[in-house]
Order: structure tokens, then C-alpha cells, then sequence
């Protein structure tokens, strides 16, 4: 039998009485904070995660196939579930606790379980979204102080402002915010935009052809191939148009490049990264916005009795692993062991909750702690 | 015994037979043509099992045979541990086959994959659901996508006919073996200019998991000397 999660031994005797007692604590914690407690289903519609992750989730969720009802996977995370119950009977705002297993393909190679379990608190609320992310942070601080971890926090929104502020296009703008998540193809994105590359023989003709016009890119098209599949011609010639129009504009200029790499740079703590975006701001006035969710954050916490003035900060934390958090993020891990996934992480994911639910959505945001690598690191 | 699994028919066998002749290896089909038996003279203690080239990776990564013959394409898709439980002994220069992402050669403005990238942000836009790419080897796809930084794509099965799909309507895109381009070309598709997920060839693989006994070990050392290849220590 393989280990079946972070503590092996916890699937009878002493190890199940710790975690059990550990999980139960950690419930009881989040109902004192006014959680209801659920329990999500655990085979959730594919499609439903597939429109969400793309292609990629199918490398981290186990799917199932089932003739009669389609493609079902098994949860990877509580997020989605709890938000598809929330928008089907929910109440605002709201509060809810839960705690059960996640299931995760993992890289081959990698030893970490394929199996574990998550307990977890999440927060619906239109109200003040700042004592709202100091309320689910502080909450997990508490359930996790005085053992010994580290912190480190972020906002994924402060990046999302910086590309809000640049100049450049609404067609760039847009396949920068495409591409936020994955730091590499941002970056080369960033690249082509600051300086044009090397352009093909082909795409040369196919840029004289949109400059002649439509009919030009028509011809193109007739002299290459007959026109199959679902892609129609009008969409071929849209974005040769669109192409030629790319082609015209001006490089990102080089205060816009440094705006980004000021961002991406940016590190130390909630407060002095409130000032470093607020400086930001005076150059670029899209980050004010970004700047007053940094500061009343930092205000909301201090309220909570965390100091802004040590709590890290880093704007690039959480920007390739927690790829639907759009707004502020935290993780809490155990140095002295690498070996271990993050005991605790979570965020806000506003965006989420919006193309879960076809429309505005609902602000929320939630944090989860592995009480088995939490019970795991500090031994029997 | 050293269990050497081969393709049990076709092109690849043949050329498997003639690859292991150069090393005084002879491999005799015994019996009527269909049966699906034979022996190995010129080298002793080692037995042929001949299986369908596709099933060679499965018995190569359960230890049921210590060598086979089979295409990169083939282990490289369907064992996620080759590089753990395999080694690749000798590259063995025919069988070979591009895995390559084609498109409509109509689509004039499409030649990378940053390109198929950006047709995919629209296509979504436009259709409501993503691009779909027809293939059989979904998880190379999707690691090759994944480090093109390609999204709102989909993969749909194909285990046949692949060139054919973006015709009827049920793919925009394909990801499969070519070798001449020739059925490329005929179904009016082109491969992207850095499109090229792996150049595979046919290629004799050891397994890690096998039994390996004195016996076994001997005659690996003897086939590797007769071949000219350098011997592995397969791990205990």
C-alpha cells in the first residue's frame, strides 16, 4: 500500500486520535469566527473545472469516466464546490468551515501524497474587502501561532494594476492579464512588446496583404489552401487586420517597463510595500487604487493585532502556484522542511467566483490548512 | 533467460531483424508466418517474445521482459517514470517519426505556437468553447503546450485518421506523427515552425524492473559486446 497522505500512520491508533482532535479544534475555531459548517461533494463536473484551468487541470485532477454521467473528477481543492453551493443556496454574506480529503496527481518522480486532507474557512462578502482578508489570515495565524512557521503574503492585484496603468493597447492589456499567471510567457510577452522581433517571410507578405486590405488577405488565403474546419475565413482575415494593427504600435515605452519590473520586484513588508506602490502611484496613476487596498489592508490587519511592519511582503509570492487568486495572497511554511508542501496557504479570488457563476459573482476569499504535514513536522 | 520483445509484424520488426544481423544476431520466425513465434541463434540465452509494438513499453515498465524494441513516441507517452525504469540502449535509426503540431494551411496567420496561442484567446471568444487539438498522445501534448505557455485549448481523442478531424469540424488543430508530410500536405495542413514536440525513432530499450540474474547479466554483456554497445549495469 502506498502512504496514503502526509502522516501515514494517521489512518488508525495514536496518529488518527491527533488528527482527528487537531481537525476537530481547528472546525471549532472557525465556527467561534461565525462559520457554517459543510460538507462538499467530492466528485465535481469536469467541464465545470476544465472552462476554469484549461487542458492543465487533467495533470493535477484525477478525472473519472462514467458512460451515464460524463466526466466527473475528484476535487483537488474545496474552492470550487464550496462556491457552486454557495451560489446555489447561499446567504450574504457568508461563512463556511469544512474539512475531508483533496485528491492530486502529482509530477511523476514526486513522492508527495496523492491523497490529503484540507481543512479550510471561506469568506462571501460584498462589505469592506480589506477587514475581510485581515479577518481569514488572522484566523489561520491564530490556528497556526507559536509553532514555529514562516509567513509570506502578497497581492496578485498589485501586478493586475500595474498592467491596468500601462499605455499600451487594450489588445495587449488584455493578453498581458491572459498570461499574469504564467511569469514566463509574460515575460516574453513583455519582450515582443518592448522591442519588435524578427519577422518571417510569410508574415511580411501577410502584413503587405492587410495593408492592401481585406480582399488582399482574402486572396492570400484562396492561394494557400481551401478554407476547412470550424475557423472560418472571416476569422483568419480578423486577425491578420488585428496583426497589422499590432505591427503599427509604438513600443512599450521604457517607463512602462521599469513600472513592471519595479512590481514584480517588489519585497518587504505590508507597509513598506504600501509606500513603494504609493510612490509607484505618483507616476503612474492607475496604482492609486492598488496603493489604497495595500494601505487599508496594512489597517485591517494592525486592527487584528498583526504588525504591517513585519509582516513579509512579496508581490511575485503565490503567482505561479495559486493561479486563481487575483488579489491578496498568503502561505505559511516550515523552513527546516522543503520536503513539505505549505502547511497553510490561501487568498481572494474574486475572478473566480465571477466565471463560476456566469456573472458579477461574489468577492470572497478563503485560506486552508494540511493538519497532516502540520501534525507530520512536529513528530509524536 | 533474457527476454527480448519485439514487434510482432510489419515494417518495424523487419528492420529490428536486420539492426541485430550486424551483431551476428540472427532472429529466425518459426513456424507458419502468422504464428507468432521464433528463435534467436548467434548468441545464447536469449529468448524473442514478440508483442504489438504498442503493448512493448507496458511489458518493458512490468519487468516481464528485460529488453524491447519499440518507438520513443510509445514510452516517452505512456511511461511518465521511463527515464526511472528504463535506459534507452541504443538509438537504432529507422522507425522514425516526427510528433508535430499541424494546422490548416488555410490559416495564414498562424505559424507558431505563440500564434496558435493567441488564435485559441480568440477562438474562445468567438465560439464559446476552447480550441480543440485531436490526438493520441495526450500527455505529451499537454507538457509540450504547457512550456509553450498555450491556454484555452482542449485535447480531443483520436486514435486514428487524426488529419482527417479538423475537416469534420471536430477539431481546429492536431498533434501527431508524421514522417514524409506527405498525408500533411494531402489533408491541406501545415506544421507549425516550432511545433516539433519530439523526434522519435524506433529504439531498443532495457527495463530496470526485470529480473536480472547472473545469466540474464552475462548475456546483456554478450549482446552489447556483439552489437558494440556499451553494457549497462542494469540497477539490483
Amino acid at each position: 500500500m502506498r502512504a496514503a497522505g502526509y502522516l501515514p500512520e494517521a489512518l488508525m491508533g495514536h496518529d488518527l486520535t491527533r488528527l482527528s482532535a487537531l481537525t476537530d479544534d481547528l472546525l471549532a475555531g472557525f465556527q467561534a469566527a461565525g462559520a457554517v459548517r459543510v460538507e462538499p461533494p467530492a466528485l465535481l463536473d469536469a467541464e465545470t473545472l476544465l472552462d476554469l484551468y484549461g487542458e492543465d487541470i487533467r495533470t493535477r485532477a484525477y478525472t473519472t469516466h462514467d458512460p451515464a454521467e460524463g466526466e466527473r473528477m475528484l476535487r483537488p481543492d474545496f474552492t470550487v464546490p464550496v462556491v457552486e453551493m454557495h451560489t446555489a443556496m447561499g446567504q450574504e454574506p457568508a461563512r463556511y468551515c469544512y474539512a475531508g480529503p483533496v485528491w492530486r496527481r502529482q509530477e511523476p518522480g514526486s513522492d508527495r501524497p496523492t491523497e490529503y486532507r484540507q481543512v479550510g474557512y471561506e469568506l462571501f462578502d460584498r462589505g469592506d474587502e480589506a477587514a475581510a482578508d485581515a479577518e481569514v489570515f488572522a484566523l489561520i495565524a491564530a490556528a497556526l501561532h507559536g509553532r514555529g512557521l514562516t509567513v509570506a503574503t502578497g497581492d496578485m492585484g498589485v501586478l493586475r494594476a500595474a498592467v491596468s496603468a500601462l499605455d499600451i493597447s487594450e489588445r495587449r492589456r488584455a493578453a498581458l492579464m491572459r498570461h499574469i499567471w504564467r511569469p514566463a510567457r509574460f515575460r516574453k510577452l513583455v519582450e515582443r512588446f518592448a522591442a519588435p522581433m524578427a519577422m518571417t517571410e510569410a508574415r511580411a507578405r501577410l502584413l503587405d496583404a492587410a495593408r492592401e486590405g481585406e480582399g488582399a488577405v482574402a486572396a492570400l488565403i484562396k492561394q494557400a489552401a481551401p478554407v476547412q474546419g470550424v475557423r472560418a475565413r472571416a476569422e483568419i482575415i480578423a486577425r491578420a487586420m488585428a496583426l497589422k494593427e499590432a505591427s503599427e504600435e509604438p513600443p512599450l515605452t521604457a517607463a512602462d517597463r521599469a513600472l513592471l519590473d519595479q512590481v514584480t520586484g517588489l519585497a518587504g513588508t505590508v507597509a513598506s510595500a504600501a509606500g513603494a506602490v504609493r510612490a509607484m502611484a505618483r507616476a503612474h496613476a492607475g496604482m492609486d487604487a492598488a496603493a489604497d487596498r495595500l494601505t487599508r489592508r496594512a489597517a485591517a490587519l494592525a486592527a487584528r493585532g498583526l504588525d504591517p511592519a513585519t509582516l513579509p511582503f512579496a508581490a511575485q509570492f503565490g503567482r505561479t502556484t495559486l493561479e486563481y487568486y487575483d488579489g491578496f495572497v498568503f502561505g505559511f511554511v516550515d523552513e527546516a522542511r522543503p520536503d513539505l508542501p505549505p502547511i497553510a496557504s490561501g487568498g481572494r479570488y474574486d475572478a473566480l467566483t465571477a466565471a463560476l457563476s456566469g456573472g458579477a459573482g461574489i468577492p470572497a476569499v478563503g485560506g486552508i490548512i494540511r493538519p497532516e504535514v502540520l501534525l507530520a513536522r512536529e513528530g509524536s | 533467460m533474457l527476454k527480448l520483445g519485439l514487434p510482432s509484424k510489419g515494417r518495424l520488426q523487419e528492420d529490428a531483424i536486420r539492426w541485430f544481423e550486424r551483431g551476428n544476431i540472427t532472429i529466425r520466425r518459426t513456424g507458419s508466418g502468422r504464428e507468432y513465434a521464433g528463435r534467436v541463434e548467434g548468441i545464447d540465452g536469449v529468448e524473442l517474445v514478440l508483442l504489438s509494438a504498442g503493448e512493448i513499453p507496458r511489458e518493458l515498465n512490468a519487468g516481464r521482459i528485460h529488453m524491447g524494441v519499440t518507438g520513443q513516441d510509445l514510452v516517452h507517452e505512456k511511461l511518465p517514470h521511463w527515464r526511472r525504469d528504463l535506459v534507452e540502449l541504443a538509438e537504432m535509426g529507422f522507425g522514425h517519426a516526427d510528433l508535430i503540431v499541424a494546422v490548416p494551411s488555410s490559416w495564414v496567420d498562424v505559424e507558431t505556437m505563440d500564434d496558435l496561442d493567441q488564435v485559441a484567446a480568440a477562438f474562445r471568444a468567438t465560439h464559446g468553447h476552447r480550441l480543440r487539438v485531436a490526438t493520441k498522445y495526450h500527455a505529451l501534448v499537454r507538457t509540450f503546450f504547457r512550456r509553450e505557455g498555450v491556454a484555452d485549448y482542449r485535447i480531443v481523442d483520436s486514435q486514428g485518421a487524426t488529419e482527417g478531424t479538423i475537416k469534420n469540424a471536430t477539431a481546429e488543430a492536431i498533434a501527431d506523427i508524421t514522417s514524409s508530410g506527405e498525408t500533411l500536405r494531402a489533408n491541406h495542413l501545415k506544421i507549425l515552425r516550432d511545433g516539433l514536440i519530439l523526434a522519435s525513432q524506433a529504439t531498443l530499450f532495457l527495463s530496470q524492473t526485470a529480473q536480472w540474474g547472473a545469466a540474464e547479466r552475462a548475456a546483456l554483456v554478450q549482446l552489447c559486446a556483439q552489437l558494440g554497445l556499451t553494457a549497462p549495469a542494469p540497477r539490483d
